[in-house]
């Protein structure tokens, strides 16, 4: 499988502190990858290198072969249309004074995408499953789930091939959460779109993802499709973390 | 333990918490569930007399037989610590970030008369006992979140509370934090110990600690009973299938 997303040997320092250790990542089209591991392994470093948001002491990160390097927007525009993200806190993530039309039709002015902006965005409202009057309101007349998926409508509006999310549905309600992921896997199937996930929560990984990479003290510890190192952890890190989670299952049948 | 009778909450033109009755037995373990703006928050503030300035409580909370609703400080001072105590949230915001973390767990000590000597060895040990041995001389922000949420629960625990109230305390962390977190709190409450009522969205995290379950919708108390009973409530269905839906399967 040819790459599309690659990033080679990342290495990135903070003081004495190495947050990422030669970390090689790849993402195909349409392939769906999570990165986990425990607070302070270096997931949203990587999340942060793969979006040409801070620069690797060491290592590359290229999309379909042309490397990139944070600079200018000019520099970058060619990368932001095809590469989006979506953060983590839905209520800090929109401007309170911006109508979330203008919000979602913000990245398609500022990366100079062609063709008329408010009938993408009314299209937009309807792919994740709001009304496309939604355009005229405000963010704050919005629930946390509506305002994640008006901020996903926002990262696919310049039509990217690849979507990297840090933490995207942590914030929400179990419900919420449940609906968001879907949306995601199925705009994911529909539009080929990839997706790489950063998340400590690993049932919204095996749910979303193909595959999935664990990274402890900034190294990759163990790698593969989600069923098999979910099934049978290899290294310990994984099993701690599987070994973490608190389930209904004792409660319920 | 704790006796709540028709308790609510106004904002003005809006009820935030809509009469809710309960009782709680000493050493019970009881979580309370339900989705953002169901009250949760709400319900332990005005339990534990920090209802917000300009809203309105009703209603009778007695805590070990002492009416707290409308009670001042006079009625609270002896109850803070000793009846009841809280954990917070937020590790981040609940500790006092320019004072090392011994001199806050040994505090509440001093002010009761404990001498400073006496204090500090209690609040090591305390520390030790959340599994933070030798960490009195740092400051909160050389810890991680983990580590300050034990600090905080050290903190709750320091007048040997009869009810420790947590709100939320491992929505912060990480899955293995958490479970260390919980464990912890496990460890403490129960039977014999403090009760204890735990506020959580996470209903596997209410199903690991507590026996009985109470279930807010929109500011009413909608279910109270053992945890298995209102796992299988049509009332909670669509949240079990969602936290089934994205359980890990192995």
């Amino acid at each position: 499988m040819s790459a599309l997303l690659e990033a080679t040997g990342l290495t990135r320092r903070y003081g004495h502190v190495t947050a990422l250790d030669d970390v090689s990542v790849h993402l195909a089209a349409g392939e769906r990858v999570a990165v986990v591991g425990e607070s302070g392994s270096g997931k949203s470093t990587l999340a942060r290198l793969l979006l040409a948001l801070d620069t690797p002491d060491a290592g590359t990160v290229a999309l379909d072969g042309r490397p990139v390097r944070p600079g200018s927007a000019r520099s970058t525009r060619w990368f932001r249309r095809r590469v989006q993200t979506v953060p983590q806190d839905p209520g800090r993530s929109f401007n309170p004074r911006m109508r979330v039309g203008d919000a979602v039709a913000e990245p398609l002015a500022c990366l100079r995408v062609h063709g008329d902006h408010s009938a993408r965005v009314a299209e937009l409202l309807v792919a994740v499953g709001l009304e496309p009057d939604a355009a005229r309101r405000w963010p704050h007349e919005f629930s946390g789930g509506q305002r994640q998926r008006l901020a996903i409508a926002r990262a696919l509006a310049p039509r990217p091939d690849v979507l990297v999310a840090d933490e995207p549905v942590s914030a929400l309600d179990v419900v919420v959460r449940l609906q968001v992921v879907e949306l995601l896997a199925q705009l994911s199937a529909a539009e080929g779109l990839a997706l790489l996930v950063v998340s400590h929560d690993l049932g919204v990984v095996q749910h979303l993802c193909d595959r999935v990479l664990v990274l402890d003290a900034g190294r990759v510890v163990e790698q593969g499709p989600v069923g098999e190192v979910f099934g049978a952890p290899a290294h310990p890190v994984t099993a701690r973390l599987l070994d973490a989670v608190p389930t209904l299952a004792a409660v319920v049948s | 333990m704790l006796r709540v009778h028709d308790l609510s909450v106004d904002s003005t033109g809006r009820r935030l918490l809509d009469q809710v009755s309960f009782e709680l037995a000493a050493g019970e373990q009881v979580g309370v569930v339900g989705s953002s703006g169901a009250g949760k928050s709400q319900l332990v503030a005005a339990l534990l007399g920090l209802t917000a300035p300009g809203l309105v409580v009703s209603g009778s909370v007695q805590v070990e037989g002492t009416e707290v609703v409308g009670a001042g400080p006079a009625v609270w001072h002896p109850l803070r610590g000793r009846a009841t105590a809280l954990v917070a949230q937020d590790p981040a915001t609940a500790l006092d970030p320019l004072t090392r973390v011994g001199r806050q767990v040994a505090l509440p000590l001093r002010a009761r008369g404990v001498g400073r000597r006496e204090a500090a060895r209690r609040a090591d040990a305390l520390l030790a006992e959340v599994g933070l041995p030798g960490t009195a001389r740092r400051f909160p922000s050389q810890l991680s979140g983990g580590q300050r949420q034990r600090v905080a629960l050290a903190l709750a625990l320091v007048g040997a509370p009869r009810l420790l109230v947590a709100d939320e305390p491992t929505s912060a962390l990480d899955p293995t934090v958490q479970a260390g977190v919980l464990d912890l709190v496990d460890r403490v409450t129960g039977p014999g110990l403090a009760a204890l009522l735990l506020v959580t969205h996470d209903l596997a995290v209410a199903a690991r600690l507590c026996t009985r379950l109470l279930v807010l919708d929109a500011g009413r108390l909608v279910l109270d009973g053992p945890v298995a009973d209102v796992l299988g409530d049509p009332l909670v269905a669509d949240v079990v299938a969602a936290s089934r839906a994205l359980a890990v399967t192995r």
